[in-house]
């Protein structure tokens, strides 16, 4: 077998125009597929890097949110409520909004602002200058140094802002796991400073963040935050959640379905179109091996190594030009959003195996059907 | 007294149906021995093909039995016939049908490395057929940058390399000019027939008629018997 493998291998390689044509046509499927894919994953991860960065098991919130970015104010009972409902160990208000900061040189900036438990500082980030409780001085600000950082001018401790004319100073430098989506700098500061310095409506609360007290709690904790009129989802429904409002409600599913639609009917053109004109050009040769005495089950193993053996390349070419393009791209734009996961992985190796499993269908049509007496016939 | 290797009896095929039935065979008997080197010859359309198809086991006949070295080859399962054929019998096509991307000696290795001879070993093993049309010294190039002689040599170093005991010669010199088929022939007629192989020849060139042990006519799907033996 390993001799009809080498057979198979060389026929296919060395006829060096069409393997590169059908290389080129998995690699650049497979890239486009990838791509598309990662610069989605990347764009879910920072829609919901609120929900990540703050990290709490479950969120209430009003039943119309969709995203993370999009808080209903609760009123104050609902933090009462869950406090006292069964099941739950601890749960603390947070605040999130946007907010325009008057920068030194008097131009003004779109912040976000999340005000965190006054009591707890529950969903506080890691930081690398200040001190956690120079959050409670006087204007205590922290200041996320991430991709949108020099946006504030580059603060540092002790520097100096006005939010809604009321002064703000940096107290702190912190790192989250992932930036925001929307090129949005963010400031930390308490709850209560929050609500004070940015005009709010009437109710302020954006979600109320719940310790259970076990994971087995979460559904009866849910049962019952329902029963009050509002909804809690775990840090994994509500990344789903944001993450589905982008898929089904802003077109961006179906332009994601289109794209890998696109690079599908690319690869599939481009490469089991030189597969099947690869074997048509074989077609009699392959009769002949027939004739000689090749079985029809062996022809058939040496189709799908050539088909597989393509694929398995092409599929390694193309993640490896993606992972390739994102670095650099991310070496150039730090907040560049694209992020290659196990999901997109998989998509791609479906879609290659997809490829493949088409085109050696088509070829081994053609090559079963090849009788030997038409090789004689002529 | 010689071996018989190939003994068909009353072969009948048709094509189509009804109104588009074809009669391709009819009655078709013969016999051929070892050290023979026995022609089928006639016009196109005579069915010679369709006999040579029949008697290598690449077409079912209607009624009729093939036997090869006592073997009746259509009593065989579709695994059983191409393992028979790749071990005794030998096909050098019209066309030649050699891999243009393969090197000579890989076209040479194909029978033995269908045989699932290790690849070097295959190979090693074709240049010395190679070696016997005396093409060794172009083991590597590709089929396409030898002349048509060179070409149908290799196809004969490809259909002897699994020492076959019947080798098939289909219109052998149809792609070649007159001195080069003859050359050919003269080439197979000392170097590969012997007297433990028979060869077949489906030819309408009557240059090439000089090295035949017998040739047998076909015309309208029937035998016409032995034009000449020089046997």
């Amino acid at each position: 077998m390993k001799g009809i493998l080498k057979l198979a291998y060389k026929l296919l390689v060395n006829d060096k125009a069409k393997f590169s044509a059908l290389l080129i046509g998995i690699t650049f499927a497979v890239f486009l597929m990838m791509f598309v894919t990662s610069m989605f994953s990347g764009v879910m991860k920072h829609a919901s890097a609120n929900i990540i960065n703050i990290g709490a098991p479950l969120w209430v919130m009003d039943p119309a949110v969709e995203t993370v970015s999009n808080s209903v104010g609760m009123p104050a009972y609902v933090l009462d409520a869950v406090r006292s409902m069964q099941g739950v160990r601890y749960a603390v208000p947070l605040y999130s909004g946007g907010a325009l900061v008057k920068l030194r040189d008097g131009n003004y900036q779109t912040v976000t602002v999340i005000g965190l438990d006054d009591t707890s500082l529950y969903g506080r980030p890691e930081l690398i200058a200040g001190k956690i409780q120079d959050i409670y001085a006087e204007n205590g600000f922290i200041v996320v140094k991430d991709a949108e950082f020099s946006k504030l001018e580059n603060p540092h401790l002790g520097s100096e802002f006005e939010l809604n004319d009321n002064r703000g100073v940096i107290v702190g430098v912190a790192k989250v796991q992932t930036s925001g989506l929307y090129g949005i700098p963010t400031l930390y500061t308490t709850y209560e400073r929050a609500i004070q310095y940015i005009p709010n409506p009437r109710f302020t609360i954006s979600y109320v963040l719940v310790e259970p007290k076990s994971a087995s709690d979460i559904p009866l904790i849910k049962k019952q935050v329902a029963a009050l009129g509002y909804r809690a989802r775990t840090k994994e429904e509500f990344m789903q959640n944001t993450e589905d409002f982008f898929l089904y409600k802003t077109g961006g599913g179906t332009n994601l379905l289109i794209m890998m639609l696109i690079s599908f009917i690319v690869g599939l053109s481009l490469s089991g179109q030189t597969f099947y004109t690869f074997i048509l050009e074989n077609l009699e040769r392959f009769g002949a091996l027939k004739a000689i005495g090749e079985k029809s089950r062996d022809l058939v193993f040496m189709i799908l190594f050539q088909a597989t053996f393509t694929a398995f390349t092409g599929f390694g070419l193309g993640i490896g030009m993606c992972v390739l393009s994102v670095l650099l791209a991310k070496a150039r734009l730090p907040s560049y959003a694209a992020m290659i996961t196990f999901s997109n992985l998989a998509i791609s190796f479906g879609m290659v195996l997809v490829i493949a499993a088409v085109s050696s269908y088509v070829a081994i049509r053609r090559v079963l059907k090849i009788e030997p007496f038409d090789i004689f016939r002529g | 007294m010689p071996k018989i290797a190939i003994q068909a009896s009353g072969l009948v095929k048709w094509f189509g149906e009804g109104e588009a039935k074809t009669m391709a065979l009819r009655d078709v008997s013969l016999e051929a021995q070892f050290g023979e080197m026995v022609y089928i010859v006639g016009p196109s359309g005579s069915g010679k093909t369709t006999l040579l198809s029949v008697l290598t086991g690449i077409l079912k006949p209607n009624s009729g039995k093939v036997l090869l070295e006592g073997t009746d080859i259509w009593g065989l399962d579709s695994d059983q016939l191409a393992d028979f054929r790749l071990g005794k019998i030998g096909f050098v096509f019209q066309d030649y049908h050699l891999f243009p991307r393969l090197t000579t000696a890989e076209n040479a290795a194909i029978p033995l490395i269908l045989k699932r001879k290790p690849w070097d070993e295959a190979l090693q093993e074709a240049e010395k057929y190679l070696d016997v049309v005396g093409l060794k010294s172009r083991a590597e190039l590709p089929p396409v940058k030898l002349s048509g002689g060179e070409q149908q040599r290799v196809a004969i170093a490809r259909a002897i390399a699994s020492q076959p005991d019947i080798l098939i010669m289909d219109e052998p010199t149809a792609s070649l000019d007159g001195d080069t088929g003859v050359a050919i022939l003269s080439f197979v007629q000392k170097s590969v027939l012997s007297k433990d192989r028979c060869i077949i020849v489906v030819t309408h060139d009557d240059r090439i008629y000089q090295f035949a042990t017998r040739i047998l006519k076909m015309e309208d799907g029937r035998l016409k018997g032995s034009e000449k033996s020089t046997a």
